[in-house]
This record gives C-alpha cells, structure tokens and sequence, in this order.
C-alpha cells in the first residue's frame, strides 16, 4: 500500500504541478529516493551538494516529524500521509547577494 | 509577477514596524495562475533567532506547518514569505542566499529605517540556486483597500 506524499506548492512546478504523489516504500528514506528518481529535478531543491536533506526540508509523517521518530529509517506500512515542509532563515547583512536579473 | 493588494501590504508593513528594531517574518498566503501570484493572507510567524533578531529571523517548520493548514483550510496555498531588514536595505543579503531553499515561492523584503517601513521588494531563488531574481510586484489599485 502506497504512502501519500503532499507536495508543497515550492515544489510542483518539479512534479508536474501535482498536488500528491502515492509512492510505495518502506522507510521514508527509501520513499524520497524513490520520489527524487521519479520527478528528478526536486532532488537538487530538496538535497545539498553532500547528499544531504537541506537543512530547511523538514520532513513529517501524518503529525510527526520524521527527525523525532526514526528519521530516514523511520518505517512505512502504506496508508500514511507524508508532507515535506518548508523552514526559512535568513536575514539583513551588509554584504548585497548576487542576484541575476 | 507578484500582486499585493493594499491590506496585505499594509499588514507586512504594521507587522515590520512593530518587530522594529527586531526583524520579522511571515506567510504569504493565496493563490497562482498564469504566472501571476495573488497575496490574499498574511499570516504572523515568531522569530526563533532571539539570539540576533535585529538581523536574523528564523520560522520553525511547525509553525509554518500549522499555518500552511491553516491557509488551505481557507482555500489558500502558501505563495511566499516575507521579512523586514531593520535599518537595512530591501536587498537579499548573501546570509538570505545561503539560507534560502524553496524555489518558485517569493522572498519579499521590507525595509525599516528608524521604525519606518519603507520599500519593498521581492525574489525569486534562481532555478539553479545561483541567486536571487528580481520579481515584479504590482499593487492593488486602493479600491482593494480594506483598512
């Protein structure tokens, strides 16, 4: 049975504009892979240069974040709802950001 | 293209004078459509960075999780955030590049000198992550005003 992914609106424009995707796995690790193969633009959104998770790409399943659970490892049976969700940091400094346009 | 109507405007405006000297942070809220991005909410987030809030801001990601249930309970999808510079410029500082993640949503910044709001502006992270583009906002006409 496949696990509900929601997919925040930062992220559709790389899925194809869908609002979910149902992926079978059995950990939350092996369902991002499996996600990140299937629609591969998101992996450079959702993953660093050292293969990491982003630091402001949370991860919940139904109510719980994946980090107080058993993070990547954290099993699935099917049926759950898993959500990825945005954190933002930033602020003033006096040195200007390259921007491109 | 990003449309901010007078009332949400405003509510980044009051929200950024109040943190003042601190900076503050929050959600857009509303809707997309042929590439143009409506602001319909505006909702508060806390600044977890208490150890510099007069130049850093950081939202936890429950809070934007109830937020963004929130939203969608109305009908409204999260479309960006937005944050003040306290006594800065409304420019994307190199520690907003490092830090920002989510491509497509807007990152709007609001100037405040003295306790002043003044301009704003608003990004788009580049595709490629290489930096921020600028993005056009249009303001509502003042029928739209609510307040």
């Amino acid at each position: 049975m496949a696990t509900k992914v929601l997919i925040p609106t930062a992220l559709r424009p790389y899925t194809g504009r869908k609002e979910a995707v149902d992926i079978e796995a059995a950990t939350v690790g092996e369902l991002l892979e499996r996600l990140t193969t299937e629609y591969a633009e998101l992996k450079r959104h959702l993953y660093g240069e050292d293969g990491k998770l982003r630091n402001f790409v949370n991860i919940y399943l139904n109510d719980e974040d994946v980090r107080y659970l058993k993070n990547m490892n954290t099993p699935l049976k099917g049926g759950e709802v898993l959500s990825i969700i945005p954190s933002i940091a930033g602020g003033a400094l006096r040195r200007p950001a390259r921007h491109t346009g | 293209m990003i449309h901010l109507a007078a009332s949400p405007l405003a509510a980044i405006r009051r929200h950024a004078a109040e943190a003042f000297p601190d900076e503050c942070c929050g959600i857009m809220g509303g809707s997309a459509a042929d590439g143009v991005k409506r602001v319909e909410a505006v909702v508060r987030l806390p600044n977890g960075r208490t150890d510099s809030s007069h130049n850093r801001y950081f939202a936890p990601a429950e809070a934007i999780r109830q937020a963004e249930a929130d939203l969608r309970a109305r009908g409204l999808e999260v479309i960006g955030f937005y944050h003040s510079h306290p006594n800065a410029p409304a420019e994307p500082s190199a520690y907003d590049l490092e830090q920002a993640t989510w491509p497509w949503l807007s990152y709007l910044i609001v100037s405040v000198q003295g306790g002043r709001p003044r301009g704003a502006t608003s990004w788009t992270l580049a595709d490629d992550r290489s930096g921020f583009v600028p993005e056009a906002i249009s303001f509502g006409l003042p029928a739209e005003r609510e307040d």
